[in-house]
């Protein structure tokens, strides 16, 4: 059994004005320490995946298990980081992360809590904001905020919704490597949801297409066969890289229907 | 840029020159009985110029009367965030709540202070409770509803964080759920304490208590009419100040 095991995902919301079926029996299986990463256009349903692995929102058929238990509800050791951070405006960035670690090391004494809250704003290199509100914060660093805050959740499985998609192009650069870099230094699992394939090629060992919706489901995964560590300047010339590329735009164009 | 400050003093002063000039033309010609405004100036300048004086207890400067009002606000203000803050929190949270109660407070919201005085001198069997009980009671609902739309309106994203973090009840409140809603409770807080400052008269009127309302209700009665106008004066004067006092405090709790 993977480690963490999506199994046909249905999931279909239902409004006033009708229902829209997201997910039509979506399947993923990932192990332990491996970056995965979902590609698809905007609106496929990526996010909708994302919740349902998080817990967030329930099903409607299929079930979701990590490292052998089923996903009932939300949890830390499915941290997340949100497509729009979702930082408490009200709180510093010293006690946006120190929520997580208080919540998930609650046994633990507080000079040790406050001990890693401290290490993770280091890690994301925010030590001199670590007495700043969101407000007072870069787009790019309130995104590192939001990484510290899902690392401080110690999470099984760590799950990032399109964390660049607000960035500028050079922000996303530099913080797509030092992604890595963290990512490098852990090397937990990871699942990240993106709409840049390129992104995605960079930073993940695995890669599985999302059809369009209604009804989106998983392609089979690529593999990039690309070493580590990797190279941002040098990559795009690899033949591997070119390769999961062209797999990749060519299952996602095969899926989209004419009229898009 | 001058033009415009200029235009910002002129104006006002203006708008002012045009009532006084409407109000000295009606006190001359429909309403003889309406002091003009230089004799509510003649007639009221030692209760101004001396605010603090006291030849008797409804004879007194009129900051000291004001001073008793404010005293008499603060206490039903209080009482009205005391109860009305937990119930907007209650109402906000649980359906079971609101189901049970919102019709109820909707019910009991339109009432007027003069309908709630007597049966607070029925329960109380004195004015000065009474008037903070209708203070309070008519005060209340602002709160009571700002607190509970604020607390329905959080981001569901805020909410999520908690979640996933598998937050205590406890520290869900005091974490997110209370800072989240704090700028509707705030709101809410500063209409309160405008209809605070609304009912005092009323219910100073109806029990004769010392204080701006009382004394305008006396002075009535005493046939000196040019009170009635200094006391309408001052609370306008201290209704707006009171506003804009709390529009500052309601800033300082805005989620920037």
């Amino acid at each position: 059994m993977p480690y963490l095991d999506v199994r046909e995902v249905h999931k279909t919301f239902a409004s006033r004005r009708g229902s829209t079926h997201v997910l039509g029996g979506a399947t993923l299986a990932m192990e332990d320490a491996e970056f995965v990463a979902i590609v698809g256009y905007s609106g496929s349903g990526k996010t909708t995946l994302v919740s349902l692995i998080a817990g967030l929102i329930r099903a409607d058929r299929g079930e979701i298990a990590l490292d052998g238990a089923l996903v009932t509800g939300p949890g830390p050791e499915r941290g997340i980081v949100f497509q729009q951070y979702s930082l408490l405006p009200w709180m510093t960035v010293r006690q946006n992360v120190g929520l997580a670690v208080d919540a998930v090391d609650a046994g633990q004494p507080a000079a040790d809590r406050r001990r890693r809250t401290e290490e993770l704003i280091a890690l994301v290199n925010l030590t001199a904001a670590a007495d700043k509100r969101p407000s007072q914060l870069s787009g790019g660093m309130r995104q590192r905020v939001a990484v510290a805050r899902g690392l401080a959740m110690r999470p099984k499985v760590l799950l990032m919704d399109e964390p660049f998609s607000a960035l500028d192009a050079l922000t996303r650069a530099t913080l797509q490597d030092e992604l890595l870099r963290v990512w490098t230094e852990r090397r937990s699992a990871v699942v990240l949801v993106t709409n840049d394939v390129d992104e995605a090629i960079l930073l993940a060992d695995r890669i599985y297409p999302m059809t369009p919706g209604p009804g989106a489901v998983l392609g089979p995964p690529i593999d990039v066969s690309l070493p580590r560590p990797r190279q941002r300047r040098h990559l795009s010339l690899e033949p591997a890289y070119q390769k999961a590329r062209r797999q990749i735009v060519d299952f996602l164009r095969a899926g989209r229907r004419p009229a898009v | 840029m001058t033009s415009s400050r200029a235009s910002r003093l002129v104006l006002p002063l203006l708008g002012v020159a045009l009532v006084l000039v409407v109000w000295t033309a009606i006190s001359q010609t429909v309403a003889p009985d309406l002091p003009s405004p230089a004799k509510t100036w003649t007639e009221s300048r030692r209760y101004v110029l001396e605010p603090f004086f006291k030849d008797g207890e409804m004879n007194q400067g009129i900051l000291r009367l004001a001073f008793y009002s404010l005293v008499r606000v603060a206490k039903g203000y209080a009482l009205a965030l005391a109860i009305g803050t937990p119930v907007g929190f209650l109402l906000g949270l649980s359906r079971t709540f609101r189901e049970a109660f919102d019709p109820i407070i909707q019910f009991l919201r339109p009432i007027s202070p003069l309908a709630w005085l007597p049966l607070g001198l029925v329960i109380f069997r004195q004015s000065e409770p009474a008037a903070i009980f209708t203070i309070a009671l008519c005060a209340m609902w602002p709160t009571v509803i700002n607190t509970a739309v604020g607390v329905r309106s959080i981001s569901q994203d805020y909410l999520n964080v908690g979640r996933v973090l598998r937050l205590p009840r406890r520290t869900m409140l005091a974490k997110i759920i209370v800072p989240a809603s704090l700028p509707y409770v705030f709101t809410g807080y500063r209409l309160s304490l405008g209809l605070a400052w609304l009912v005092i008269v009323a219910s100073e009127m109806l029990t004769g208590a010392p204080g701006v309302g009382g004394f305008l209700w006396q002075e009535y009665n005493s046939l000196v009419y040019s009170h009635i106008i200094l006391s309408v004066v001052t609370i306008g004067a201290i209704g707006f100040l009171l506003d804009r006092l709390m529009g500052a405090v309601e800033q300082r709790f805005k989620i920037v």
